[in-house]
């Protein structure tokens, strides 16, 4: 079969569908590959770079004539006339706001596989163009903000001075957003980072920022992977939080997108008031109506107090080559999926939930929406009926505290009433239990039966008080006390045994370790 | 007659008690470990030759005399006395069967609670201690009484002369709570009479309270339980002998037993943690007591028989094998046959390693013992923090011998009389082959969900023969 690459009709966009490399993969699945002229100009993919690959470079007509159509955007009417009948097109065609595009793709008796509505399970990774452009998109939107921003990202200490850090605030911890934390950090700024879902703190954290939480009860998991809208008490908890951070940064990112939904307002008119001057603002969500009061998309708008508010929604095609690059590698993978015998016949498996999903338009039916997927990312609740153990309460340190203090007066007393020789005895008594504890903390547990042994064999040291018990048999009349002789006597017997047969299993023990 | 210094003694006594401690610090590794045994014994030797001076000399401070000669014929009886310990403790130690090895350990810890009696009824006989030393005896008997019987039961236990279930008379913890309340009155009430008839009549009686409350304590804990008890007996004997070190006033006894104490204590602690258990409820009595037959009706699936000729196939074509002995390893005397087979598949290019569950056995550290008799290389010997995550990556994972410490349902179901245990994960594994004797239940009474799993299947027979088996057939 052809696969048919188009240059891109919108005119700011920058992208295009396949690379030399790609085109490559494409060819070694059986394909042949056919690219407008001029398609890869805008990405520096120059049109002999297509040819060495393996392809045909050819004119508007005959790659819509294609088999297959390969492209980024959702095509115009004119493009959709010049497909032919039952022909496959691969492309983003934002679904769930676009029925009368779905409707005009089923009349024209195409298959349309949307990169859009890949199903966000692990195994369909490699064709999520909105997880491979959301990366792009969050380097991007920090990069704009640095480039607007009047100052260092990263703190300095100069001869003209000491220059502190930015401070950054995330909004959104999905993949943009940990994008632009990665950034944000590896420029030098302070990064703060927040989320709806509690369960992303960890990530958070894992690329150096801050998690900042939004303190309410009602966090939530979703099960299909994407953020849901939240509740009002959540969400009146979260806006004191984006009060207070607005206050305090420099540049703020949002990246709040709830699917087929318009962006949740998450910074309102107040909270850009308080911003400092010079401040920057990025709305990534500018496209679908904007987290960010004031922002337009694709302007950047600068407010009274002198904030600038970036709302560009091409933030993936600012970068063209690197995008181009994921997004035609994900088209690639796309293609090895439902190529499964490499032999350039597309065979759709309409079970495998991802093929599914992605089949919005399948042979002149409207296959959206698919049935639901869930995800395994959320964790498995396990049964309600379950009786839970109560989970251990963390002590009250209060309590612990008391105990401490009470057990330290007992003592305290203990020691008031005793003859002073006592002490001393009991001072080497404390240290030695101390000092055996962590002693026999570092043992190895190989090493336990061992070290059982020594400690019964030195404990034999008991034979000292029977040794001594011996200078008392005869007492002060000069009478051999005979019951203390025999006693010491067995006393000495015993511990001996202990003694000597100690130390001897001990060293037969150890000597039969050997290392390998 | 001139004495030792008693700065000299008391000197030999600090240098005695810093080499015990760097003896236990020199067991910490095994490259050290030989050399913390030899410390350990040179310290011994100071302290006993100081000692047998001292007692037979007598001591002195600048010319004055500290503590009297022993009567001159001592020396002989000393010298007779510990050559015949010597002769027996040596003749054990190089006779016992490392199997055998908890037995022996239960043996020695009676000694010394029995010796720590002695000296306490030595020290009473002597006449007339002053309040504080007449509670120190009071206390140092009981426990040296307590270890003592509470070791000869542990003995009888292990070497399976009575048997192992735990004696469960009806209200035994009141019965061990009553017994200490009334030795708490009566050791108030000697340190007020210690002398006389009433004085004779509170130490029999207390001593004969302490050898039937050490009875009963171990009586009732059970076979599974046998690590925390001998370590537990360990700590005993250690505070038996600083009791005994306080009543002579002397610190060597109290630094040693004070470190045993506390070695023993940290022993038990590490052992009730592997077993999700607290102290005192392995102290109250064992598994099975309350008739832990849960989930017995539960219907677990059907497993899978294999043969010893099939189990050397799955071998053959295995990078990595994990084996997890347990204490039917040692009760089946396959240590030996399960080196070869180590060595064998070792030498065909196989990554061998052994996991070991810290309650595998009868005596902590046990199966690493039986594995280095068997001249098992330490290094491939690993504990289960070790080498849990490891299972992931293993084609086999040979289970012999264990049932507990390798039960799924200790993760996975909260009413599982084990549940929160930590075990070894071996269900992670590519395959698992169990060596067992039946279908019966572990020491625990639980059944074990491993044995159904579709990556499981169940070598049955003696697990020394079935070894042998494999060898053969590789």
């Amino acid at each position: 079969m052809q696969i048919g690459i188009p240059l891109e009709s919108v005119a700011e966009e920058t992208r295009v569908a396949a690379t030399p490399k790609s085109v490559v993969q494409l060819v070694k699945l059986g394909y042949t590959v056919v690219v407008e002229t001029g398609a890869g100009a805008k990405a520096s993919y120059p049109d002999e770079e297509y040819v060495a690959a393996g392809a045909e470079v050819v004119g508007r007509a005959t790659v819509w004539a294609s088999d297959v159509v390969a492209k980024i955007n959702p095509p115009t009417e004119a493009e959709i006339e010049a497909m032919s009948e039952g022909a496959t097109l691969i492309s983003q065609v934002a679904a769930p706001r676009s029925p009368e595009l779905l409707d005009k793709l089923a009349q024209r008796g195409l298959t349309v596989l949307a990169m859009d509505s890949v199903p966000r399970i692990s195994r369909a990774q490699a064709l999520d163009v909105i997880s491979s452009m959301a990366n792009i998109g969050g380097y991007r939107a920090v990069i704009e903000a640095a480039h607007e921003f009047g100052s260092f990202f990263t703190g300095q200490v100069t001869a003209a001075g000491k220059v502190p850090p930015a401070k950054v605030f995330i909004s959104g911890a999905g993949v943009a957003g940990l994008a632009a934390v990665g950034t944000a950090r590896a420029l030098g700024a302070i990064v703060r980072a927040t989320d709806i879902r509690a369960e992303v703190a960890e990530q958070v954290e894992s690329m150096g920022a801050e998690f900042v939480a939004v303190q309410s009860d009602d966090q939530q998991e979703s099960s299909d992977g994407y953020a849901k809208e939240a509740t009002e008490e959540y969400a009146e908890a979260a806006a004191r939080m984006y009060a207070e951070q607005a206050k305090d940064v420099d540049i703020i990112v949002t990246t709040a997108l709830i699917p087929g939904r318009p962006a949740p307002r998450l910074i309102t008119e107040e909270m850009v008031a308080s911003m400092k001057p010079g401040s920057v603002i990025v709305d990534m969500a500018a496209g679908t109506g904007g987290n960010v009061a004031g922002s337009v998309a694709d302007q950047v708008v600068t407010t009274a107090n002198d904030v600038k508010i970036i709302g560009y929604t091409d933030l993936p095609a600012r970068l063209p080559t690197q995008a181009s690059q994921l997004f035609a590698t994900n088209i690639v993978n796309l293609m090895k999926l439902i190529t499964p015998n490499k032999d350039g016949l597309i065979t759709l498996d309409m079970n495998d939930v991802v093929q599914r999903g992605m089949a919005v338009v399948t042979q002149g039916e409207v296959t959206w929406p698919p049935p639901p997927v869930a995800v395994s990312a959320a964790p498995v609740k396990a049964p309600a009926e379950l009786p839970v153990k109560p989970e251990k309460k963390p002590r009250d340190p209060r309590l612990m505290y008391g105990a401490m203090g009470l057990t330290g007066v007992l003592l305290l007393l203990l020691f008031w009433a005793s003859p002073s020789g006592l002490l001393g005895h009991f001072l080497v008594f404390a240290l030695a239990v101390v000092i055996g504890y962590y002693v026999i903390g570092n043992v190895s547990h190989s090493l336990h039966t061992p070290l059982m042994s020594v400690t019964n064999a030195i404990s034999g040291i008991i034979v000292v008080g029977s040794l001594v018990g011996l200078q008392h048999a005869s007492g002060q009349d000069g009478q051999i006390n005979w019951g203390i002789v025999t006693l010491s006597v067995a006393g000495i017997l015993l511990a001996s045994i202990n003694v000597f047969g100690g130390f001897t299993v001990t060293q037969r023990m150890l000597k039969m370790f050997r290392k390998g | 007659m001139i004495g030792v210094s008693y700065s000299l003694q008391q000197g030999s006594f600090i240098i005695a008690g810093l080499l015990f401690i760097l003896a236990l610090a020199g067991l910490s590794k095994h490259e050290t470990s030989k050399r913390g045994n030899i410390l350990g014994s040179l310290g011994m030797a100071l302290a006993l030759i100081f000692t047998i001076l001292a007692t037979v000399l007598g001591t002195e401070t600048a010319g004055v005399e500290v503590s009297q000669a022993a009567p001159s014929w001592a020396i002989i009886a000393i010298v007779v006395a510990m050559a015949l310990g010597a002769l027996i403790g040596i003749l054990r130690a190089l006779r016992v069967e490392m199997t055998g090895m908890p037995e022996l350990i239960a043996l020695f810890h009676s000694f010394v609670g029995l010796a720590a009696v002695l000296v306490g009824w030595v020290v009473f006989l002597e006449g007339a201690p002053d309040k504080l030393h007449a509670g120190e005896l009071f206390v140092g008997v009981f426990i040296g009484a307590v270890t003592f019987t509470g070791s000869i039961v542990a003995y009888l236990k292990l070497s399976g002369k009575i048997k192992s279930a735990p004696l469960m008379l009806p209200f035994h913890n009141w019965l061990n709570l009553g017994a200490l309340v009334v030795f708490v009155a009566m050791t108030v009430v000697f340190v007020f009479f210690p002398e006389g008839a009433a004085g004779w009549a509170l130490m029999i009686a207390m001593t004969v309270l302490a050898l039937l409350l050490g009875l009963h304590l171990v009586a009732s804990i059970g076979g599974g339980d046998m690590p925390v008890v001998v370590s537990m007996l360990n700590s005993y004997s250690g505070w038996a002998a600083a009791a005994a070190g306080f009543t002579l006033n002397n610190d060597l006894l109290i630094i040693t037993g004070a470190l045993v104490g506390s070695s023993g204590a940290y022993l038990s602690y590490i052992m009730c943690k592997a077993m999700n258990r607290n102290f005192i409820s392995v102290i109250a009595g064992g598994f099975g007591s309350d008739g832990a037959v849960v989930g017995e009706q539960k219907d677990y699936g059907t497993y899978r028989e294999i043969t010893a000729g099939e189990t050397a196939d799955l071998l053959k074509n295995s990078q990595s094998v994990i084996i997890t002995p347990g204490y039917g390893m040692a009760v089946a005397q396959a240590q030996g046959a399960v080196a070869d087979l180590t060595s064998k598949l070792r030498a065909g290019g196989t990554k061998v390693r052994f996991g070991i569950h810290p309650v595998a056995g009868r005596l902590p550290g046990h199966m690493n013992v039986l594995l280095a008799e068997a001249k098992v290389p330490y290094d491939i010997v690993l504990e289960m923090d070790e080498i849990n995550d490891d299972f992931d990556d293993t084609d086999v994972v040979l289970v012999i011998g264990a049932n507990d410490t390798v039960n799924p349902a200790a993760q996975e179901d909260p009413h599982s009389p084990i549940a929160g245990m930590p075990v070894l994960e071996v269900w992670k594994a590519a395959q698992v082959v169990v060596f067992k004797r039946s279908m019966a239940t572990g020491y625990a009474g639980v059944q074990n969900p491993l044995f159904f799993r579709e990556n499981s299947a169940m070598l049955f027979g003696d697990a020394r023969e079935r070894v042998e088996d494999i060898i053969r057939a590789l």
